[in-house]
């Protein structure tokens, strides 16, 4: 009788908590996550595009020349053994500048990247090629290694997962991709201390890598108001609000002053 | 008996040149270059080319070679010691050495696998120190010197025991200098070497007047030096003041002197230079060389704590064996 009762006791306390689960109890449907606000679809007969120059005021370093002597392929597979920290073309415009939407774009989607659609980031001539570049959330980027030595390719990411590979081989690629936006993620090499990239990672489809000409588009966006970011990598961000309208074109420049 | 002294001493320099290979693989910023462990980019570690040795790879991989030699040697000398010393306490030594090895070699994989986080890197740090340690205490311990009691008499020993102040500043030195080395390595680990750009002012004043982590621990590691040196110093006085006679006490002691004036010099070289590779390398070696010259004083003015015998005539014992000897105190034996 005594056993009988303990076992019952037992199986009681057991079973007691399933009949809390399951039925018709409000409390369950508290714990799901609120609905994503409706935003309209992106009409394309009504959108625009924000334009621009980057520039630079007053006189950016001279490039300093690398010395690769730790690495003798290096020495023989370089062609450019200059710093690219300031990309200045000759009327002034500003190179390597990421630009991108900060906001603006909350609660919309967007189709996903196809996947051949490939980032590459080239390890030629012991730098990285390209030295500043975007990339979506979730898209593949693809690391190639196009030099007869040893690179290893170390992402120091604050929002992604820190990833750090070797490509002992010529011709080794390493695919990646990253979970959340982050501008801007750092590349370098522990091998060869003087290589280094960032990627820009954005959950959109509007960002831009400025060339010597300074110019940027961030083309098919919908009307509104939206803060536009540019990023360099030794003079820091800039940021501007620019109001979108529709099926029109709005301008913003930014303007990088080295200070002495 | 004289030969594993000389091999301990081997072992002793060779852990140095690791601690120094070690220094430069964090100076050139080479933790990473060999992205893989236990093996480098695929090849088992002895297999490594060396033609593949370039950029940070000749740092890191050189550092794990070297270590590889370490852990051959601390091995042989665990079971040296097994074979022909008969004491516990040095047996205890040299297998605790073995330990300390093995396992600075799995934390030194932990710290790349796991992308260098700081706390397994200044525990990477730390223990090579204690290692370091260990090892100086063994080459003492088999020393000819230490074997013969440093020609002490029963009145020499006596009057070293005593001296309680000698005795607290003997082993307060390594204890200090050894803080001071975890304040360097968190300060090197935790990127908060030029925290403080100026020095020997603390951005132009004494005290610095804005705080954070990493100038805190700058300051700390500064500190730690007045602190090392004050210790250093006052134990020099008592030394060289009542001991001038005690060349095992002089020596190492002049020798500290020495060292530290060396290591102060380059701390401050280190911040003129913005933490020039090499000056900054020379910084964290002669740390350790510091703790273990510390170490050799703190033994030999403890001689007299260590149970096994004094000397016995040559023809008693066997040739090559140490014997260890239940009496405990210098006037229990003859």
């Amino acid at each position: 009788m005594l056993y009988r009762m303990k076992w019952a006791l037992v199986s009681t306390l057991f079973l007691a908590p399933l009949a809390a689960c399951g039925g018709g109890d409000d409390s369950a449907v508290e714990d799901a996550p609120p609905p994503a606000p409706e935003v309209d679809p992106i009409d394309p007969a009504t959108v625009g595009d924000i334009t621009g120059m980057i520039t630079i005021d007053g006189m950016p370093p001279e490039p300093e020349t690398i010395r690769m002597n730790s690495d003798p392929v290096c020495l023989t597979e370089a062609t450019d053994t200059s710093t690219d920290y300031f990309v200045v073309g000759a009327d002034g415009g500003f190179g390597n500048v990421f630009v991108h939407v900060k906001s603006g774009l909350e609660g919309r989607t967007f189709p996903p990247v196809a996947e051949d659609d490939v980032v590459l980031l080239d390890q030629d001539g012991c730098r990285y090629a390209p030295h500043v570049f975007g990339i979506r959330v979730g898209q593949t980027l693809q690391v190639r290694n196009s030099d007869p030595t040893l690179h290893n390719i170390h992402a120091t990411p604050a929002e992604n997962d820190e990833f750090n590979t070797g490509q002992p081989i010529e011709g080794m690629i390493y695919d990646t991709s990253f979970d959340s936006p982050e501008v801007m993620v750092p590349f370098k090499c522990d091998v060869h201390g003087w290589m280094n990239a960032y990627a820009g990672v954005v959950d959109h489809p509007y960002f831009h890598v400025t060339g010597e000409d300074g110019a940027f588009a961030l083309n098919g966006l919908p009307p509104g108001e939206y803060v536009i970011e540019a990023w360099h990598e030794k003079l820091g961000a800039q940021e501007q609000t620019v109001t979108v309208p529709e099926n029109a074109a709005a301008e913003a420049n930014f303007v990088f002053t080295i200070t002495e | 008996m004289l030969w594993l002294h000389r091999y301990g001493r081997v072992l002793a320099g060779a852990t140095l040149a690791l601690i120094a290979a070690g220094g430069l693989v964090t100076s050139t910023g080479s933790g990473l270059a060999v992205p893989d462990w236990p093996t480098t980019y695929g090849y088992f570690m002895f297999s490594f080319p060396l033609s593949y040795m370039v950029g940070g790879i000749f740092y890191e991989h050189g550092h794990r070679l070297i270590a590889s030699v370490v852990g051959l040697l601390t091995i042989g000398m665990a079971i040296w010691v097994q074979c022909v010393d008969q004491r516990p306490r040095v047996r205890r030594l040299a297998w605790m050495a073995l330990v300390a090895v093995i396992t600075q070699g799995v934390l030194g994989g932990i710290t790349v696998l796991y992308f260098l986080p700081a706390p397994v890197s200044v525990g990477h740090a730390g223990l090579a120190q204690l290692f370091f340690v260990l090892v100086v205490s063994l080459a003492v311990m088999t020393s000819p010197g230490w074997m013969e009691w440093y020609g002490r008499d029963d009145a020499a020993a006596a009057t070293i025991s005593a001296d309680r102040p000698l005795q607290v500043l003997a082993t307060a030195l390594p204890c200090v200098v050894y803080l001071q080395i975890i304040a360097g390595a968190t300060m090197r680990h935790t990127g908060a070497g030029l925290a403080i750009p100026d020095f020997p002012l603390a951005f132009g004043g004494v005290i610095p007047m804005t705080w954070d982590s990493a100038i805190a621990i700058n300051y700390a590691h500064r500190v730690g030096a007045v602190l090392v040196a004050g210790v250093l110093c006052v134990a020099a006085a008592r030394i060289l003041g009542r001991y001038r006679a005690r060349q095992e006490l002089v020596r190492p002691t002049v020798l500290l002197l020495a060292v530290a004036a060396i290591q102060i010099t380059l701390g401050a070289w280190t911040v003129w230079s913005e933490r020039h590779v090499v000056i900054n390398t020379a910084h964290v070696t002669v740390g350790a060389l510091l703790l273990g010259t510390t170490v050799t004083l703190a033994l030999r003015v403890h001689r007299s704590r260590f149970a096994d015998s004094r000397p016995a005539r040559r023809a008693e014992v066997p040739a090559g064996r140490i014997v260890a000897s239940a009496l405990p105190l210098p006037d229990s034996h003859a």
